[in-house]
């Protein structure tokens, strides 16, 4: 016996006890179960890799994403020299007999769509974003923000309707000679989509500037005004350029408020009035098209979606390296 | 020795103040703004296509008339769409959370996964069209079908549900999973018993919060070739179907300015989708979210 137990350790106290209690004991139960685990199936060590394979389905998708793009562009170029595609001032797929492949004026559409949905978005967004975070009482910015929430949450093709049906025709009557499709309308659009994305990302780097620094500005006499665009702006400027290039890259990828309200004729100028084609409109034209699997113009969306995926994926890297590489540590 | 002019302060001061509460003004207006075309999208939406809601608007098909189309198809395709996305993101977004939150270690592996997490959720909708396209449409020949849809959209929204569900994990205090620790229970019984019962409600929210962003989109399931104009309901998700804003979509793109009218009707059956979906989500935020 003396020999025996410590070799036994707790485990063989525990037995030892178990005999002299009652057959329900907690302990034996215990001991039960452990035993069970030890033997039979366990449950409990398959379970963290099948969950890594849930998690492994995000890297997988990204994969996805990169070699189909990849691996479809590259059959494009096989066809269209890659030269011509980033030169070639003229954009005619659907050309029988000169068709032409150069991307210039898609991407000159989809600038242009973004310029103006910048110019309305960045000083609405700021202004709302101060106006949240320095001017407005607890209980205004509760009420206001979730309003702000929901016209985010609005589907696009919402959006487009809008921009056709209403704000074309609005615009039609200050500017005449404006077409029905064009630049401008789904441009102020966008810009109005994405103007809650900068005030909401805004007022959180304003608002996480310490109220001591704006104290110091209001005791050397400043006021809120004064504060606000002298002192809190320039602190918060990391998070605010963040939350522009996040919002401009999402006005580049918009689809449904372009192919709805922005038209289908692809071109070079400046001119916001007349129609004009974006990277993503293109690829819906196609899309809802009758081109066959397999066609250079079937590939082309492809060598686009490339284009586009590449300028987002860009904006979305410069805004993470500046709100890391200029925050203000307090 | 005076530091300050008092006299140029004081003469300068009327002036700072009135700019002040100008631009106070100013900064409400914008902030206005937003709500402002809120309200006049809302307006015009419903005073043009609220005589066009009525019992047949939902049992009639998509018509080449504008007083005989409907939404039928696009209705029940939408809640064929909802059903399928819903447990397919849920599974492997709630999965992918609880790995990061309370398996992985913090290496470089599991940083590599959460940075890919956050670019996935930055890029284009139209460019998960594209994988769809090729993947799930061409390559699994799945064709137009609802599961080819319902898996391009669960990719889609697969970032917002993984971050929702991680920070719903997250807020689940250590106290309660060391307690069930301490009364002997395994991981995976402390993650199943105690974590993920006080983390649904906020998983929930998230979930329907993405979910209502899937059924809103249009433009991946435009890439796939969803067709806008069919006149059957799906039998399995193996069938080919159409959604309300396919269907929306369709009539915006139309000439005839009666179908415009028949377009803001879709609209407004979509919008009071999202207005319910978005109720429920409030509702389990503010009905069981416990805070500890």
């Amino acid at each position: 016996m003396l020999l025996a137990l410590p070799c036994l350790g707790w485990k063989g106290v525990f037995i030892l006890e178990l005999g002299n209690a009652e057959k329900n004991s907690v302990q034996r139960m215990i001991m039960e179960k452990k035993q069970q685990r030890k033997n039979g199936f366990s449950f409990e060590k398959i379970v963290p890799g099948l969950l890594l394979l849930t998690a492994i389905i995000s890297v997988l998708t990204t994969l996805g994403i990169v070699f189909t793009l990849i691996f479809e562009t590259v059959t494009f170029f096989t066809e269209i020299p890659l030269k011509e595609f980033l030169t070639d001032k003229k954009w005619y797929p659907f050309s029988k007999t000169e068709a032409s492949f150069g991307i210039l004026p898609l991407i000159m559409g989809t600038l242009k769509v973004t310029g103006i949905a910048a110019l309305v978005a960045v000083p609405i967004g700021l202004a709302s974003a101060i106006y949240l975070s320095e001017y407005a009482s607890d209980k205004a910015r509760r009420m206001i923000k979730p309003i702000l929430e929901v016209l985010a949450g609005i589907p696009t093709i919402v959006y487009g309707f809008f921009a056709l049906t209403f704000v074309t025709p609005v615009l039609q009557k200050i500017v005449p000679s404006l077409e029905i499709f064009n630049a401008l309308s789904p441009g102020i659009v966008i810009g109005i989509m994405i103007t809650p994305m900068i005030a909401s990302l805004s007022e959180d780097a304003m608002s996480s500037v310490p109220n001591s620094i704006r104290e110091g500005a209001f005791a050397l006499g400043a006021t809120k005004f004064e504060t606000a665009i002298k002192v809190i702006l320039p602190a918060a400027l990391s998070g605010i350029l963040a939350s522009i290039v996040l919002a401009l890259s999402r006005a580049i990828g918009e689809t449904m408020i372009v192919s709805v309200a922005g038209g289908s004729t692809p071109n070079m100028d400046m001119d916001v009035t007349t129609s004009i084609q974006t990277m993503t409109a293109y690829i819906v034209q196609v899309s809802t098209g009758d081109a066959g699997y397999g066609t250079t113009i079937y590939y082309s969306i492809y060598a686009v979606g490339m284009t586009l995926f590449v300028f987002t994926l860009l904006m979305n890297l410069l805004a993470q390296f500046i709100s890391l590489r200029f925050r203000e540590e307090y | 020795m005076k530091l300050i002019n008092e006299e140029i302060v004081a003469k300068r001061m009327p002036t700072r103040l009135a700019i002040n509460s100008i631009l106070k003004g100013v900064f409400f207006l914008a902030t206005i703004f937003g709500l402002l075309v809120l309200g006049v999208l809302l307006y015009r939406i419903f005073t043009q296509g609220f005589g066009n809601l009525d019992l047949s608007f939902f049992q009639n098909f998509a018509s080449r008339k504008p007083e005989e189309a409907g939404v039928k198809a696009a209705f029940i395709g939408t809640i064929w769409l909802m059903a399928t996305v819903a447990p397919i993101s849920l599974f492997l977004g709630v999965g992918t959370a609880i790995y990061l939150e309370e398996y992985a270690r913090k290496n470089r592996f599991t940083i590599f996964i959460q940075v890919n997490i956050s670019n996935l959720a930055g890029v284009p909708s139209i460019v998960f069209g594209l994988l769809g396209l090729t993947i799930f449409v061409r390559a699994l020949a799945l064709d137009r079908s609802v599961l080819a849809a319902a898996l391009t959209m669960s990719l889609l929204i697969l970032p917002v549900i993984i971050v929702a569900s991680q920070e719903a994990i997250r807020s689940v205090p250590k106290e309660m999973r060391e307690a069930s620790y301490g009364l002997g229970a395994t991981k995976w019984q402390t993650i199943i018993k105690v974590v993920l019962p006080a983390a649904i409600p906020g998983i929930l929210t998230g979930g329907i919060l993405a979910l209502s962003r899937a059924i809103g989109e249009t433009a991946p399931l435009v890439v796939l070739g969803i067709p806008m104009f069919i006149a059957f309901l799906p039998r399995t998700v193996f069938d080919t179907f159409t959604v309300l804003p396919m269907q929306i979509y369709n009539w915006t793109s139309r000439p005839q300015e009666e179908f415009q009218h028949v377009a803001a009707a879709g609209i407004i059956v979509l919008l009071v989708l999202l207005i319910i979906m978005n109720s429920i989500a409030v509702f389990i935020r503010n009905k069981f979210q416990k805070r500890y």
